[in-house]
This record gives structure tokens, C-alpha cells and sequence, in this order.
């Protein structure tokens, strides 16, 4: 197929022939940056959050009065949660993984540091990385015997009476690759506000923070020997019991002590399901932009293709005349569009980069795959040969004898 | 010769249905997304207290020891209960009002409601008239009530339409933790936003309703909510949270002019002098005065997806315009010969430029109540979102007319080039070809 006449006959169109240039630039621009964008909001949705996943009940419980029994009352709510059939293990804590609202503490490696080496979330909880599942790579989990009561340690911490302060903690593989990278973290010191030395006894694989925004902090996570009375239970339990659980729990807990309230009542699945809503909604967003987009740029392809042959319709039965057959006709205008989108895609391609940029800059996007960009423009081809067919049919189906009629 | 030109636009559009549907379609979705996304954009930048904002300071000051110093870094983003309360009972401003969120359990009278716990503000006298709360009845709580730490309470129109079906309650008691408190007021609805005053509740959280003097709610060790940050030896021990190196508490202050701020931030800075002196801080004296518009920015409450939101609505209007200047392009010139004959008979290039833009106008217009069509079905989907703005996405006047503006404004201008290049040919060349 000779290419030279479609450059001539696109030279007397070149506004046109500009425009569908133009669209298919910025759709390819825009459409790979927005894939780009989803696959980083699905990436995060997949997070692995290193928790039994379906096996957590969630049951947040706070006493009308106020009160100075807590660590008591405590002890006799996990002593009846575990008694309900089906429980394999409960815990009291702080926080939750992906539960939003958190605590967290500068870490320091060494004494006297002058600024933290990194901010990490701090769990709290005996028995707490049992019941949650983390799974322990390296080390020993925290035992009965590391474990202090909360209220004596903050009181020790204001008095620096360090007795009764925690010795050892749990961190996760990630935390230990970026304070300590290539060496075991096991028996390193790391240091918080007050100068006092914490070892380093065990390793999880993963354990996520409650709350986060950047992806690559998710799993600063350590467990701190500290038991924690603040009406927060962790339920662990099969999936298929977590409904039925949940109420006995609840019906338990009232029952031990009815002047209390239930602030919160969920399965872990649920609160995944929550943290992660604004991804999921901007991910499925950013899809409804791109079929739009695609469909629209089809759309015009097809329209613009249409005028074209209804213009070119002498011209075409002059070539049937002459001898051209439909293949050729069809081929004309299915490789003017393959041209024009091709233009269109390299241009597209520069601007991708460029708004990739701007991207960079204003929200702390990572730099786009090179990937994406032939990804974007085998799609675009595809659209373009698609759109085109139509007209490109209907070009190709003009009898020779338009040639002697319309002159 | 407007409407001669309406008749012919008309005419042409419904001579090519289907094309004419498609470049209607494809503006009205360019125009449905932009509108959708800038008014949440619109709605999210909005200012809280439209009038008083310019007045409103958020103070800040750094309290910590020398340990992580580095010159120029921003100071604390909350205050200490001793510095909150040496700003409070200084007032050097012409209002100020400490205060910290909470959460209070509430025991109803009311034989068949169960105890419940709502969200609560720890605060001082001035809160009211200084953020401008309106009152459905009675009035807010004194200074001398802040001082004697009363038990006194006001309360949302909301609690007060579930607790007593929207009637006038001051002078009821409230019981909470156990407490008996005096209703001294009741709010109007009220929630500003963003929730300025304490944006650790959430950018856009839902006002409290329960307001407690601060003093009192420490008296009796009621829960509170937010962010808490210590150093040295400070820790989240409820009993001594007046003492602890911790900030937990919000600071605002009205300063009524420019004059006032910049004196403001003076004493903010002998302030901080006076307590290095006295042993408390340690480091260089770091003060900043954030206005109230200043303090939302420095926080980024508008969510960035919001932002990505619109420049991918806008860039999709783009795509939309490129295409319906490519589609109109294309129906112009195929009209050559009509225009021609035109021409010939008389019409002078302006005039077939005008005749052109009307048609170009008649789909603008349409693309624009189609896309404002869109748009209310945009926010109407946006409402049904999770995030805690969503319920704030309304379509306000203002948006209502730029959507217009925007819509015939862009397809005029996408219009223009079409018209002007269709109005360059020459009449005799068109009437010889056919």
C-alpha cells in the first residue's frame, strides 16, 4: 500500500486531520496516567495487612461511669470471651490494624540521636500478635513476664523509674530492614523519647499500621509489652463463627457489667472493607473516566471518518473506476487512520510523560512504567482501527459508477 | 436575524441527528464531570465563617526540649494545657478560647432510651460568639462559669430535638457520666466547614453536640478526643494532663485588625522568651500566627484526590471540545456549497460567521443543560460516597451559573475555528462544482 496519496489527500484536511491527532494525544495521555493511577489505588486495596484476615471480631465497649477498676474488669471480660465456644483467642488493646485512629512514637537506634530515624505505630496488648495471627519470622514473641500494666508504665515514665518500664519488643520485618538493613535486628536497641534501651526480641512478617497514607510506611509496627484496659477486644474465631460470636460476645460483655456502652461491633473484613473505601471509590472513578474517554474519542473518530467519506465519494468512485478494488478502498482509509493515530500516540506519549511529572510533583506519585506506553497505544490502535471500520465499509462499498454520475 | 439563523442552526442539527447527538452527548459529559468535580472542589475550599474568618489566629508555639531541634521547623501544631491556659487568661486578643474535643456518655431521663456517647467539645466562654454559633435558645456559659468549672451544658439542635422533640430544654437537666448538668443553651444547626476549629476530628466531621466548659470537664476526667503529642518525660496519663510536656489542646484568638495580629505575634514571642527564661521551654522562641484560611491550607484539608478529581474532569472537557471542534469542523465544510450559495446572494462573511456560531450556540446551550443534568446526578453519586465531605455536595447558584457560562463559553469558543475556517471560501468556486 503507497502511503504518499493519504499524506497529500491529509495535507488538504490538515485541520482536521490535526484535531484527531490532538484527541487521540491527550486521551492517550490521559488514559495511561489514569491506569497508572488505578493500578496504584488496587495495589493498595491488596495490601497485605499480615492479620487472620477473616477470623477478627472488632468490639469496642465504654463504661457510662467513670472508673478505677479497669485493669480488674479487663481481666474478668477476656476470661469470659474466651470461655465462649468457638473463640481461640482474645486480646485487649490500643489499636487495630487499618482501625484509623492510632499511637505512635519516634524510634531512635541509637542514644542521644538527635532526630528520629523513623515514626512507627505501637501495639499494645497481651497476647495481642497471637490473637491478631501475625506470623513470627525471627526471634520470640512477647510472654506474660515482659508484660507491665499501662498506668505503671506512664507513671514510671514520668518519674523515669525505669523498673517498671517495658524491656523488649516485637517489630516487623519491614521496621527491622530499614533501621538495621542486611544485619539480624534480634538484640539491637532502639530508643524512644527518654533515652532508655528497648531490645529487639522477635521478628513479624507483616503487620500493618491503623493509619496511614504512604504506602511504603504501612508496616512500620512494633508490639510493646504493655497491657492495655481500654475496652478494645480483639476476638479471634473461624469465619464461618464470627457472626454468631460476635453476639454471644456482646450479650457477654452487657451482661458483666451493663452500664457500659458498645461503641463499635465488626468483623475485621469490615473495617478493611472501610479503610480502604476512598481507593476503591477514586479507582472505579478513574475507570468510568477512561471508558469515557475512550468511548467519546471513538465516537469523534467515527463521526469525522463518516464526513470524510461522505466527502470523498467522487474521489472514490474515480479510484473504483480506474480499478481499485474494495480491499484497496478499505485499506485507504483504515491506513489513513492507523497514520493518524500513530502521530497521535507519540505525541500522547510525551504528554503522559509530562503529566506524569506534574503528578509527581503535586502528589507524590512514583514515576510511570514504561510499560503503560505501548500498553496505551496498542489500545488506542485498536479504538482507531475499531471506529473506522464502519466508514471505512461504507467507502468501500461506493459503486464505480458515482464517477460518471456526479460530474 | 437571530431567529432566521435559530431556524437555519436548527434545520442543519436535524438534518445530521445522529452527529449532532454526539457532539451534544460528549459536551454534556465534559461539562457534567467538570461541574461535578469543581463543586465539591468548590464546596470543600469554601470558607467557614464567610466575614469573621480574616479575624480568627491559630497560635502556635514550641514547647519541647532541645532534644531533635532543627532550626525553622514548623512549631507545634496544638498547645499545652499551661501554655493554652497563660494565652486564655492573658486575653490579648479581643476573643479567645481554648478547647479540646471529647466524647461524654449521656444517661437520658426519659424512661426507654438507652445510655448513649456523643461527640463532645471541652471549651471556654468565648467559643460562641467568637466562631459566631447561633442559638435557638438560651445563651452560651460564662467566664465566672468557666472559672467555677459549673455543670453547665449546651447542646445541639439535633440532641435537643431527641432528648426533648425540639423544645425549648434550658434550664433541664442533662446527665452525663453520672453528672447532673444545667442546659444554659441550645444551638441552631451549625457545621461549619470544614471543621476548622479541630481538624483532628476529621476535615469535614459533623459539629459536636455537647458543649462543655473546658475547666469542668477535667474536673471530672471526661474521656477526650484527638491528637495528643509528647516529648521528655510527658505521657497520655489522664491525671496529670495539666502538667505533662504534651500538646493536646486548640488554641484560637480573635485580633480584629492587622494591627492587633502583628502585636499578637509579637507577644507571642516574648512569650516564648519569658518562658525560656523561667526554665519551661528550651528552645529559640518559634512562634507562627496562621489565619484561619492560612491554617486550612497549611493542613491540606482539601483531599488531594479532589483536587486529581477536577484536573481529570477538566482534561476530559478538553478531549470532549477538541472533539466536537473536529466533528463541527467537519460539518461546516460540508456544507461549503450551501454557504457558498449564500455568499453569492449577498451575506456578507460576518454574517455567515454569526449564522455558524448560532448553530455552534444551540449546542453549547443544549451540552450545558445536559451537562448540568449530569452534574446533579455527578453529586447526587458523590452524596452516596463514603468519604465525610460526601453529604456536602450541593450545587449551589454561583456553580449553577458558571456551569452555564462554562458550557456555552467553551463550545463558542470550540465554535469559533470551525465558523471562521468554513466562512474563508470563495462563493464562486462552490456554485461552479456543482
Amino acid at each position: 500500500m503507497d502511503i504518499l496519496p493519504i499524506f497529500s489527500a491529509l495535507r488538504r484536511h490538515k485541520i482536521t486531520a490535526l484535531l484527531v491527532i490532538l484527541e487521540v494525544a491527550l486521551t492517550c495521555a490521559i488514559v495511561c496516567n489514569a491506569v497508572f493511577l488505578i493500578t496504584q489505588r488496587i495495589d493498595r486495596i491488596h495490601m497485605l495487612s499480615g492479620v487472620a484476615e477473616h477470623e477478627l471480631i472488632d468490639i469496642q465497649i465504654s463504661p457510662i461511669s467513670a472508673t478505677t477498676d479497669s485493669v480488674p474488669r479487663m481481666n474478668e471480660d477476656l476470661a469470659a470471651l474466651r470461655q465462649i465456644p468457638g473463640v481461640t483467642a482474645v486480646a485487649s488493646s490500643n489499636q487495630l490494624p487499618l482501625g484509623g485512629s492510632s499511637w505512635n512514637a519516634g524510634i531512635k537506634i541509637a542514644r542521644d540521636q538527635k532526630e528520629s530515624t523513623l515514626n512507627a505505630t505501637t501495639y499494645y496488648g497481651e497476647n495481642m500478635l497471637e490473637t491478631l495471627g501475625t506470623q513470627l519470622v525471627a526471634g520470640r514473641s512477647l510472654l506474660h513476664d515482659d508484660f507491665y500494666d499501662f498506668d505503671a508504665v506512664v507513671k514510671a515514665g514520668s518519674t523515669s523509674d525505669t523498673k517498671n518500664m517495658p524491656k523488649v519488643a516485637v517489630v516487623t520485618q519491614a521496621m527491622a530492614d530499614r533501621l538495621w538493613p542486611g544485619v539480624s535486628p534480634l538484640g539491637k536497641e532502639l530508643f524512644m523519647g527518654d533515652n532508655i534501651p528497648i531490645t529487639v526480641v522477635g521478628v513479624v512478617a507483616h503487620l500493618v499500621r491503623p493509619s496511614f497514607s504512604d504506602n511504603a510506611v504501612a508496616e512500620y509496627s512494633m508490639a510493646f509489652p504493655i497491657r492495655m484496659a481500654a475496652g478494645r477486644y480483639v476476638i479471634r474465631t473461624a469465619p464461618e463463627n464470627r457472626e454468631r460470636v460476635l453476639a454471644a460476645a456482646l450479650a457477654k460483655l452487657k451482661q458483666l457489667d451493663p452500664k457500659r456502652v458498645v461503641l463499635k461491633k465488626q468483623t475485621w473484613d469490615q473495617v478493611r472493607e472501610k479503610f480502604f473505601q476512598n481507593d476503591r471509590a477514586m479507582a472505579g472513578l478513574l475507570l468510568g473516566v477512561c471508558v469515557a474517554l475512550l468511548v467519546v474519542t471513538a465516537l469523534g473518530i467515527v463521526g469525522l471518518g463518516s464526513f470524510w467519506v461522505a466527502q470523498r465519494r467522487r474521489q472514490i468512485g474515480v479510484r473504483r473506476a480506474l480499478g481499485a478494488t474494495r480491499r484497496h478502498i478499505l485499506r485507504y482509509f483504515q491506513t489513513e487512520n492507523f497514520l493518524l493515530a500513530t502521530i497521535g500516540i507519540v505525541l500522547g506519549m510525551a504528554m503522559a510523560y509530562g503529566v506524569n511529572l506534574l503528578l509527581m510533583v503535586h502528589y507524590e506519585l512514583p514515576r510511570l512504567p514504561m510499560m503503560y506506553l505501548p500498553m496505551g497505544a496498542v489500545v488506542l490502535w485498536l479504538i482507531g482501527q475499531a471506529a473506522v471500520l464502519g466508514p471505512a465499509l461504507r467507502a468501500a462499498a461506493v459503486p464505480p459508477v458515482v464517477a460518471t454520475r456526479s460530474v | 436575524m437571530f431567529g432566521y439563523y435559530l431556524d437555519l442552526a436548527l434545520r442543519s442539527l436535524r438534518r445530521n441527528k445522529m452527529l449532532t447527538a454526539l457532539m451534544v452527548v460528549a459536551i454534556a459529559l465534559g461539562i457534567g464531570a467538570s461541574m461535578t468535580t469543581l463543586t465539591v472542589l468548590h464546596v470543600l475550599s469554601g470558607d467557614p465563617l464567610p466575614g469573621k474568618s480574616a479575624t480568627l489566629f491559630y497560635p502556635q508555639l514550641d514547647p519541647r526540649d532541645s532534644d531533635g531541634y532543627v532550626p525553622g521547623k514548623m512549631p507545634m501544631e496544638q498547645v499545652t494545657w499551661i501554655d493554652g491556659m497563660n494565652l486564655l487568661k492573658s486575653k490579648r486578643g479581643d476573643r479567645q478560647a481554648l478547647m479540646s474535643g471529647g466524647d461524654v456518655p449521656i444517661q437520658p431521663d426519659q424512661s426507654g432510651m438507652d445510655p448513649f456517647f456523643a461527640d463532645a467539645r471541652f471549651t471556654s466562654a468565648d467559643f460562641f460568639p467568637m466562631f459566631n454559633a447561633p442559638f435557638l435558645y438560651g445563651r452560651p456559659w460564662s467566664e465566672a462559669e468557666d472559672n467555677s468549672k459549673a455543670r453547665v451544658v449546651v447542646i445541639g439542635r439535633e440532641l435537643n430535638a431527641k432528648l426533648y422533640g425540639d423544645k425549648d430544654s434550658t434550664g433541664q437537666v442533662l446527665r452525663m457520666q453520672d453528672t447532673a448538668f444545667r442546659i444554659v443553651g441550645v444551638l441552631d444547626d451549625w457545621r461549619p466547614n470544614p471543621h476548622f476549629y479541630d481538624l483532628n476530628m476529621g476535615n469535614y466531621s459533623d459539629s459536636e453536640q455537647v458543649f462543655v466548659p473546658l475547666s469542668t470537664s477535667r474536673d471530672l476526667r471526661f474521656e477526650h478526643n484527638g491528637s495528643m503529642n509528647c516529648w521528655g518525660k510527658g505521657g497520655s496519663d489522664d491525671d496529670h494532663l495539666e502538667t505533662s510536656t504534651c500538646v493536646w489542646l486548640q488554641f484560637w484568638v480573635q485580633l480584629n485588625s492587622p494591627a492587633k495580629a502583628a502585636a499578637y505575634e509579637e507577644y507571642l514571642t516574648h512569650y516564648s522568651q519569658e518562658q525560656k527564661a523561667l526554665g519551661r521551654f528550651q528552645r529559640p522562641p518559634n512562634v507562627r500566627l496562621p489565619s484561619l484560611m492560612q491554617w486550612m491550607d497549611i493542613n491540606k484539608v482539601v483531599p488531594g484526590d479532589v483536587r486529581l478529581q477536577a484536573f481529570l474532569a477538566f482534561g476530559f472537557l478538553l478531549v470532549c471540545l477538541v472533539n466536537t471542534v473536529g466533528l463541527m469542523l467537519a460539518k461546516f465544510m460540508r456544507r461549503s456549497a450551501e454557504l457558498g450559495v449564500r455568499r453569492a446572494l449577498g451575506a456578507s462573511r460576518r454574517a455567515l460567521f454569526a449564522q455558524l456560531l448560532v448553530e455552534s450556540g444551540v449546542i453549547g446551550l443544549s451540552g450545558g443543560l445536559g451537562g448540568l443534568l449530569l452534574a446533579l446526578l455527578g453529586l447526587w453519586l458523590v452524596r452516596h460516597q463514603p468519604s465525610d465531605y460526601a453529604q456536602l455536595a450541593h450545587l449551589d447558584a454561583s456553580m449553577l451559573l458558571i456551569t452555564f457560562l462554562l458550557a456555552v463559553g467553551a463550545t463558542l469558543l470550540a465554535g469559533l475555528l470551525p465558523a471562521w475556517r468554513a466562512c474563508q471560501i470563495t462563493p464562486a468556486l462552490q456554485l461552479k462544482s456543482n
